[in-house]
């Protein structure tokens, strides 16, 4: 065979088929190298929803759970702080809850929260994940009404993880799927079936 | 027959013949190392690409070490590393070496990069081995960055979850990315794990395949000069440069000089400032990682504190995101955006000297304001410098074209 008889058209046919068919081929071989990197199903039986008791819980305090390796707050606001909440709306960047993602339907009421007394927050700030700090004193001289502080870079939030405008996170902090078990127990990590 | 089988049987020309004739071993040490000609007037900005090799064997040989006493365990991991500073002998050593190490790369390898901002390296026909450089410097980052989760301390974890979550400011994959990113719903002891796995194996061979690419790139077209002249131009009647010497033994003599003061400074900080003040080692570091509190003031090693500044100078998060990896990527772009067709500093103008000058400071002053809490004037301080990084590199193509340059000599030139 000399250069002439050459098909070209069909050797250059049979290059592109090669190379599609082999692409195709590795394509299909990195599915399963990539869904291993996804949480494994240890991961996410760990993942397990978190009972958290609320009955000797004084009004004002909080406590720090983890559900799924994330910090969960609980923190049981007392009147002031539920009082409060009103009072710096026109700071907040999104005072009614209306990034969709941030919060159950159940909780994107004017307290995010089932029961006004109870908040329960990621305590992961929705800028570069930072634990936020609480910051529970009332300052009037500083403008700061209490809330939630970001050591990291700043970003301020108030007793219903709203966040203020002017600081690097975007948006409140989340709610996590959460419901009551009984008047004093809060499940985190499920929000209806059996506990 | 009889003769014609001695022949066969018989070896000529010794041992490196019988080498030579199944590998190419004369031939490439020839081409790389004794007929290697690079200019004769190096000075010692020239070294800082050979001690970039000698860090990478240092880190490459206590890297092993390490491995084969620590733990890549959430339960394990920090109690692993005390083992090692206390109980494995000569440990403490092996791991400040390491811990060091990754410190004394960064120096060297942006000193090696103001090298070549100096004289004017990465421009033609210099392009892919200033690209494969920053390919290596962005690999050098990742295994820096998933080198310092593993000691699984305060500043691991919290470090990791900040430059984790940036990824999810990318808009619709960022959540799923970070997803894949850590393999699980927080940073992890699945996390740790396949960040070791990141750490011991897969960068470091990227390293050393970029390495030798860089360096094979870099033979074929030459090494540059102070003066940024094409010694190849030049040749005697052998077809040798006549402004180069051979790598080997005249460059070697005088790397060997340059390795020893570097192994002189690199031991000083080892035996008696490991954590150089908390610059090198984080105190926050000394604590195991704690999931429920972020420690009062979080900033990443000051190696990549002048980026972590712009991130934080914009107070938006996608933004932020942007500008932070557009820092990083900038100089990827220096042999396009440099319009001028002088290499060296020495023949540039005013207006090339004062720009490099001002990116200089910026660049220490960004590395400083990264390591201070972000408050008060810093901020606007941080912005300020921010745009003065972002000029340096968007405003080359017009400052680098109206330069006024000096001639360039034929020959290179002796200063003192």
């Amino acid at each position: 065979m000399t250069e002439d008889d050459l098909d070209r058209n069909r050797r250059h046919f049979l290059t592109v088929a090669t190379v599609a068919t082999g692409a195709v081929g590795a394509g299909f071989v990195a599915v399963p190298f990539i869904s291993s990197l996804k949480p494994s199903a240890r991961a996410q039986a760990l993942g397990a929803p978190v009972e958290v008791p609320l009955g000797s819980m004084q009004p004002g305090e909080m406590v720090r759970v983890l559900w799924r390796g994330k910090l969960v707050f609980v923190l049981r606001r007392d009147e002031k702080m539920l009082a409060s909440l009103p009072d710096a709306i026109d700071q907040l960047r999104d005072p009614d809850s209306e990034v969709v993602e941030q919060q159950p339907d159940y909780a994107a009421n004017a307290t995010r929260s089932l029961k006004p007394e109870y908040l329960v927050v990621e305590g992961s700030c929705t800028h570069l994940g930072c634990a936020p700090l609480e910051d529970f004193e009332v300052r009037p001289a500083e403008g700061w009404g209490g809330g939630f502080f970001c050591p990291c870079h700043g970003s301020k939030f108030d007793f219903a993880g709203r966040v203020f405008k002017g600081v690097p996170a975007p948006t409140n902090l989340r709610v996590p799927p959460h419901r009551f078990v009984r008047d004093d127990l809060i499940l985190i990590g499920q929000d209806t079936g059996a506990a | 027959m009889a003769r014609i089988e001695a022949e066969v049987g018989k070896p000529q020309g010794g041992f490196m013949k019988w080498i030579d004739d199944r590998f190419p071993f004369t031939k490439t040490m020839e081409h790389h190392v004794t007929k290697y000609y690079a200019s004769k007037n190096f000075n010692w900005w020239y070294v800082f690409g050979v001690l970039a090799f000698v860090v990478l064997a240092i880190q490459l040989l206590t890297g092993i070490f390490l491995t084969m006493n620590y733990k890549p365990s959430a339960a394990e991991a920090f109690a692993s590393v005390e083992y090692i500073m206390r109980d494995v002998e000569w440990g403490w050593l092996i791991r400040y070496m390491h811990s060091t190490g990754a410190s004394f790369f960064f120096i060297v390898v942006y000193l090696h990069m103001f090298r070549a901002m100096l004289y004017g390296s990465y421009q033609k026909p210099r392009e892919l081995i200033w690209l494969i450089g920053m390919l290596i410097f962005l690999v050098l980052m990742a295994e820096a960055f998933a080198g310092y989760l593993l000691p699984w301390g305060q500043m691991s974890y919290w470090g990791a979850q900040v430059i984790i979550s940036l990824f999810g400011a990318i808009p619709v994959v960022g959540d799923a990315l970070v997803e894949i990113i850590r393999g699980d719903y927080a940073i992890s002891d699945i996390t740790l794990n396949r960040f070791f796995a990141l750490h011991v194996i897969v960068l470091p061979l990227a390293l050393i395949g970029l390495v030798f690419v860089h360096i094979v790139a870099l033979h074929e077209v030459g090494s540059n000069n102070p003066d940024g002249i094409d010694i190849k131009k030049l040749k005697d009647e052998s077809g040798k440069p006549l402004d180069g010497i051979a790598f080997h033994p005249y460059h070697t003599s005088k790397d060997l000089v340059g390795i020893i003061v570097f192994l002189m400074i690199f031991s000083a900080v080892v035996f008696f400032a490991p954590d150089m003040g908390g610059y090198f080692l984080e105190h926050a570091n000394f604590d195991p990682a704690n999931m429920t509190a972020t420690p009062e003031h979080i900033a990443p090693v000051w190696y990549f504190t002048p980026y972590y500044a712009i991130l934080r100078a914009v107070p938006d998060k996608l933004w932020g995101f942007i500008l932070f990896v557009a820092a990083v990527l900038l100089p990827v772009f220096l042999p396009w955006l440099d319009r001028s067709r002088v290499r060296s500093i020495r023949y540039r103008g005013w207006m090339y000297k004062s720009a490099l000058t001002v990116f200089v400071i910026t660049f220490f002053a960004l590395l400083l304001l990264g390591l201070a809490p972000a408050e008060g004037a810093y901020v606007m301080l941080a912005r300020i410098f921010s745009v003065l990084y972002f000029a340096f590199f968007l405003l080359m193509p017009f400052y680098t074209a109206m330069d006024k340059t000096k001639p360039v000599p034929d020959r290179v030139v002796y200063h003192d």
